[in-house]
C-alpha cells in the first residue's frame, strides 16, 4: 500500500511535469496542441501521435490506444545498446488489462500434464530458484508492416516495434522440472492475465514444443534491465523467448499448461501463421499455400544516427552507427554499401553482450563528391544467413527483413 | 583549481561502493497500481459512423483503423468478418453491410 501511495506520486508528478512542459512550448508556438511524428509508410497515413500518456512510460508513438499499441521513437535506438523500458514498445491483444497488481496475491500455476501442480508465488520465484540473464531482442512478428507493399491491414508499424533489453529471471526447464514433466508431453502452452472483452472471444494463449520449452533457454522474466517490468510490457512476470518473435512472449504470465497433444488454440494454429516459404514470402494473392507457425526471427540492421533525406559533408569523414541482430543466432557481420549494393564494406561490430540481443556497429566513411546516395546495410548472421535484397510479403506483414537504404545527399 | 577535484574524486569513488553493494542485493518487486488511458475518439461522422461507432468501439478504440492504409472493399469485409468469427465481436448481421460500406468510404483502395 505505502509501494502505491509512493507510486502514485511519481506518476502524480510526471503527469504534473508534462502538463507543465506543454504549457512551457505553448508559449512560443501557439496552436501546439500534441506532438506529432511522420511514419514514412508508403501510400500513408503517416501521422501518429507522440504520447505520454501511459504509465511507466516515456514518450511514445501511438498505434492505438486501448488495447495498447505503442512504438518506440526510432532515435531511441541510437542511444545505446539496451532499449530503456521507458520507451519499449508495447502490444496488447485484448482490452481487459489488470491495473493493479498486488505482488503478495500473483501466482503462477503450473498444471496439465505434471506430476504435481504448482502455484508458484513471485517470492517462490524470485527466492525459490537460480537467477539468470540475457539479453535478448523481442521484435513484434508484425514490426514494419508499415513498408509492406502492396499495404496489409494490422498495426501500421515503422520499424520501432523491437527492443533489447536485459532480461533477469529464472529458467523455464527449472519450474518445469519442479512440477515434473511427465512422458508423453509434446507442448507448454502459456496464458497471461489479459482478457478478451467479449467472454467467449479466444484466450490469448500460446505454445512451445516441449524440447524447446526445456532447452534451458526460454525462461520467465521478472526484470528488464534491471527494473520491474513496466505494467504494459507484461509485470510482473514475462516469458522470454530468445531468437523467436515477440508473440511467444506472453505477459503478466499466470498461467502454464504442459499439453500431451499439439495445441489447436486459435492464436497457436489460426493466428500467427506465416506462408511455409522462403523469407515467408508469397505473391500477392497467391493462395493454397502451407502456413506454418511463425517461430524464429532473421537477422536486420539499421542505420540509427542519420535518417534519410539527410546531408553530409562531402570530402569529408562521416561517422555511420547502428544496431543489428541476427535474429535466432549472433551477429556475423555488418555490411554497407554507398553504390546501390555494387560494392560492400564491413563495419566494425561493437561489444558483443550476446548472440541474441542487438549488437553495435560503427563506421567512417568519405563521400568524394556531393550529389545523392543511397546507403544500404546488411547483416550476415553467424549461421550464414543474410538480409535479403529484395522484401518479402504476406498478407499479416510478418517477418520484414529486407536490406535497409536510407537516402543522403553529400554536399 | 586541479587539484580540489583531487577529494571530490576520490569521494565519489568511496559513495559508488555501497551503490555496488546494494545491486548484490536479492532482486524485489513492489506491487503496482495504475491507469490506462481511454480514448474518447469517435470515428468520423457520416453514414454508418453511429453503426460502427457502436458496434467496434467496446474492444478497441478507433485509433488504429484510422491508421490504416487504403484496403479494398474485399479486405475491409475480410477484417469485419474476421472481427466476427475469430475474435467474436457481437455484430449484427444488418450491421455488417454498412460497417463495410463506412471503411471502404473512409479507407477505400482507389
Amino acid at each position: 500500500m505505502v509501494e502505491n501511495v509512493a507510486l502514485h506520486h511519481v506518476l502524480t508528478r510526471r503527469r504534473l511535469l508534462g502538463v507543465a512542459g506543454v504549457a512551457g512550448l505553448a508559449l512560443s508556438k501557439p496552436g501546439w496542441a500534441q506532438t506529432m511524428i511522420d511514419l514514412p509508410l508508403p501510400g500513408g497515413p503517416e501521422a501518429r501521435q507522440i504520447t505520454t500518456a501511459f504509465p511507466q512510460k516515456g514518450p511514445m508513438i501511438l498505434q492505438r490506444t486501448r488495447p495498447p499499441l505503442l512504438e518506440t521513437p526510432f532515435e531511441v535506438f541510437d542511444k545505446g545498446v539496451f532499449t530503456p523500458n521507458d520507451q519499449f514498445y508495447v502490444r496488447w491483444h485484448w482490452a481487459v488489462i489488470p491495473t493493479d497488481i498486488d505482488i503478495g496475491k500473483f501466482s503462477l500455476t503450473v498444471r496439465g500434464h505434471v506430476n504435481q501442480t504448482l502455484s508458484l508465488s513471485l517470492n517462490d520465484i524470485l527466492h525459490g530458484l537460480p537467477s539468470v540473464q540475457l539479453s535478448a531482442v523481442n521484435q513484434c512478428s508484425g514490426n514494419s508492416r508499415g513498408f509492406f507493399q502492396p499495404r496489409v491491414p494490422g498495426g501500421e508499424w515503422a520499424n520501432g516495434a523491437m527492443g533489447n533489453a536485459l532480461w533477469t529471471g529464472v529458467r523455464l526447464k527449472d519450474v518445469l522440472d519442479k512440477a515434473g514433466v511427465k512422458s508423453g508431453a509434446v507442448q507448454v502452452r502459456f496464458k497471461g492475465l489479459e482478457e478478451p472483452v467479449v467472454a467467449d472471444a479466444p484466450h490469448f494463449m500460446k505454445s512451445l514444443d516441449i524440447d524447446h520449452a526445456r532447452d534451458g533457454e526460454v525462461m520467465i522474466a521478472y526484470a528488464m534491465n534491471g527494473e520491474q517490468l513496466p505494467l504494459v510490457n507484461g509485470f510482473p512476470l514475462r516469458l522470454v523467448v530468445p531468437g523467436w518473435y515477440a508473440t511467444y512472449w506472453v505477459k503478466m504470465l499466470n498461467d502454464i499448461e504442459v499439453l500431451n497433444e499439439p495445441d489447436t488454440n486459435y492464436w497457436t494454429k489460426v493466428a500467427y501463421t506465416i506462408p511455409d516459404t522462403p523469407h515467408a514470402s508469397i505473391k500477392p494473392g497467391e493462395t493454397n499455400v502451407k502456413m506454418v507457425p511463425i517461430n524464429r526471427m532473421v537477422p536486420r540492421s539499421f542505420v540509427t544516427n542519420i535518417a534519410s533525406g539527410h546531408r553530409v559533408n562531402a570530402a569529408a569523414p562521416t561517422t555511420l552507427r547502428g544496431i543489428a541482430f541476427g535474429g535466432d543466432c549472433g551477429v556475423a557481420s555488418v555490411d554497407y554499401s554507398i553504390d546501390r549494393g555494387q560494392n560492400w564494406r564491413q563495419a566494425q561490430l561493437e561489444k558483443d553482450e550476446g548472440k541474441y540481443g542487438f549488437r553495435l556497429w560503427q563506421t567512417q566513411f568519405t563521400l568524394s563528391s556531393p550529389g545523392k546516395y543511397t546507403l544500404l546495410t546488411r547483416c550476415t548472421n553467424s549461421n550464414g544467413v543474410a538480409q535479403p535484397d529484395t522484401p518479402n510479403w504476406n498478407p499479416a506483414g510478418f517477418m520484414r527483413n529486407v536490406v535497409e537504404s536510407i537516402d543522403i545527399i553529400a554536399a | 583549481m586541479f587539484r580540489s577535484f583531487l577529494p571530490a574524486i576520490i569521494l565519489l569513488g568511496v559513495a559508488s561502493i555501497p551503490f555496488v553493494a546494494r545491486a548484490a542485493t536479492p532482486f524485489e518487486l513492489k506491487s503496482v497500481k495504475v491507469d490506462l488511458p481511454d480514448s474518447d475518439k469517435m470515428f468520423p461522422d457520416g453514414p454508418g459512423s453511429d453503426t460502427i461507432n457502436n458496434n467496434c468501439l467496446a474492444c478497441h478504440s478507433a485509433g488504429m483503423v484510422l491508421n490504416q492504409p487504403a484496403l479494398s472493399k474485399q479486405a475491409w469485409a475480410a477484417e469485419v468478418t474476421k472481427m466476427i468469427n475469430a475474435y467474436k465481436a457481437p455484430v449484427a448481421s444488418e450491421d455488417v453491410g454498412p460497417i463495410v460500406e463506412y471503411l471502404t468510404g473512409l479507407k477505400g483502395a482507389k
